[in-house]
């Protein structure tokens, strides 16, 4: 009997030490890989190849040190960065708020959503982009038609799946609630919305890069502040090692906020059985 | 006979009920033709038919889910227009929200009817408790067997205290024992504290296709046509209460009574088969 319990204790601990090496092999073969891609670029950079137009890890990390230590020719990098990053966030909030209201609304509503699609179908089918042009001569070169650019890219992305969630409650869900005593608002905050959230959800990741695509090209097409402008700059001068710079900064954003979303979608999706995880998307 | 004794006349009636739905293909489908149903108050009746012949779309005219296309549904001597008060319904698959605990699951009927939170988690705690979970009420469905999770289902129906108890096939995914458990549990439930087992007075319509299912549980066992579904004969189940769902199988009184409502059912099992699954559904 303690023999038994014993040998359960070890092939527990033999498990973890498996699982550990294992992890151990991955992270290390991921750093010798990043290593060697920018070993390669560097020494190709150096050597063979013009460092002017495909730059260098080098020059790109000098680039990052000198506009954090002493700032960038459009002033200083944080507030390059906090600038973009308030029109991505308001546009992201407006866009999902309003996409997840809609979307429930039209999903809940045959009649409508028959009178909207065809609608729906064409403003989607617009290459949304170009609006960043139009936004800069309705709203002018100030925050808000960067705001705009990220708010009409979030909203169509989210309001997709929220309209596809709301659709897809399962009947025997809203049946079950209407008989137990459910009025119809009850259905909808009970039952629709719940079932929509992983399809919000699932919608909020790519959302939140549109967010930060819509407000960077916002800043292309005319800005006086934000990353996109300091990017454009970039181009304008040649500076290849600004672009790259600039791109790692957004990134770096993207991964942040990611991360914080993954957070919350594990909070309100604590309900799932952990393998559904990837298949209940589709 | 009966009606004398009981004041408040049926529970539920289903006068020349018709329904018919467009077909995905334009056509007309008809499920349930010229039914008629009467179910007295606190009776347990069973409902067999072939699969697919429209037992389940009699359940939801009584509902209110579905309104009739022809003819008059009444619960309680009313006419149905929206779901009725006092009626339950158990669906074919889970109908558990997988959102919620098991405790908040079962508390979800009071909440929808008003009852404060405090209240309806102490009610859903008792059900939970009486339908054999207790301990498991923090546990999402996801972490429950198939059993456990009718559990849930029947507590939650159960909670709201219904007078007309509607059951779709409810125990048709589970495993042969975990079925007779819940059929016994099920006939404990209904029971109530009532020791011959007769019921604390709500009327049970069950639609089963399993003829002994529906032999071990119910008072009458009514037989349905294939589809379109209207009701071919009724027999009474002449075993005495309280059953025992495994025990009650084998004796001589349920074989007997068994092959006599098998024999009407075959038939009708029979032209189903013949049809072909295609058109079952």
């Amino acid at each position: 009997m303690l023999l038994e319990l014993d040998d359960h204790a070890t092939a527990v601990a033999q498990a973890r030490a498996v699982g550990r090496r294992r992890s151990l092999t991955v992270n290390a073969v991921r750093i010798l890989l990043v290593v060697a891609v920018l070993g390669t670029w560097e020494l190709a950079a150096t050597y063979w190849i013009d460092p002017f137009y495909y730059s260098k890890p080098s020059a790109i990390w000098n680039r990052l040190v000198d506009w954090f230590t002493s700032g960038t020719s459009q002033g200083s990098i944080w507030t390059q960065i906090a600038y973009t990053l308030e029109e991505a966030l308001i546009g992201f909030a407006l866009g999902s708020v309003g996409g997840v209201i809609l979307g429930i609304i039209l999903g809940r509503s045959r009649f409508l959503s028959d009178v909207c699609a065809p609608f729906i179908k064409a403003a989607n089918a617009i290459p949304r982009i170009i609006l960043a042009s139009l936004f800069v001569i309705w709203f002018g070169l100030g925050m808000s038609s960067k705001v705009a650019t990220a708010f009409i890219l979030v909203f169509f992305a989210v309001f997709f799946n929220a309209f596809q969630g709301a659709r897809e409650v399962d009947r025997n869900l809203v049946n079950n609630a209407r008989i137990l005593g459910a009025s119809r608002r009850a259905v909808l905050r009970t039952i629709v919305v719940p079932s929509a959230t992983s399809w919000i959800l699932a919608s909020l990741h790519s959302a939140f890069g549109f967010a930060i695509i819509g407000a960077i090209v916002g800043e292309y097409s005319g800005a006086d502040k934000g990353l996109g402008l300091l990017i454009n700059h970039a181009q304008g001068t040649f500076d290849s090692a600004g672009i790259y710079a600039g791109m790692i900064i957004i990134t770096v954003i993207a991964l942040l906020a990611e991360w914080l979303l993954t957070l919350l979608e594990r909070r309100l999706l604590r309900w799932r059985p952990p393998a559904a995880g990837s298949d209940a998307q589709i | 006979m009966r009606t004398q004794a009981e004041p408040d006349g049926p529970a539920i009636e289903l006068r020349d009920a018709t329904k018919r739905f467009r077909s995905s293909s334009g056509g007309v489908h008809t499920a349930v033709r010229n039914l008629d149903l009467t179910v007295r108050a606190g009776e347990f009746v069973a409902v067999v038919g072939p699969t697919g012949c429209g037992k389940s779309t009699t359940l939801s005219l009584v509902s209110g889910l579905e309104p009739p296309s022809v003819g008059e549904v009444l619960v309680h001597g009313r006419p149905v227009d929206g779901i009725p008060d006092g009626v339950g319904y158990m669906f074919q698959t889970d109908a558990v929200l997988p959102w919620r605990t098991v405790l908040d699951n079962v508390a979800t009927g009071p909440r929808y009817r008003g009852v404060g939170r405090q209240k309806a988690r102490e009610q859903a705690r008792d059900w939970v408790q009486r339908v054999g979970l207790g301990g498991f009420e923090s546990y999402y469905p996801h972490q429950l067997s198939g059993g456990m999770r009718k559990r849930v289902a029947l507590a939650q129906t159960l909670v709201n205290e219904p007078s007309i108890l509607l059951m779709d096939e409810p125990f048709s995914a589970l495993d042969v024992q975990t079925r007779g458990l819940m059929q016994d549990e099920l006939l404990r439930l209904w029971a109530g504290d009532d020791p011959l087992g007769r019921g604390g007075g709500a009327a049970v319509v069950f639609v089963t296709h399993d003829l002994e299912e529906a032999l071990v549980l119910g008072d009458r066992v009514v037989v349905m046509t294939a589809g379109p579904a209207t009701v071919k004969a009724s027999f009474d189940v002449p075993l005495k209460r309280p059953r025992d769902a495994e025990e009650i199988r084998l004796t001589p009184e349920f074989l007997e009574i068994y092959r006599e409502v098998w024999e009407s059912l075959r038939e009708e099992v029979q032209i189903t088969r013949e049809r072909g699954t295609g058109n079952a559904a």
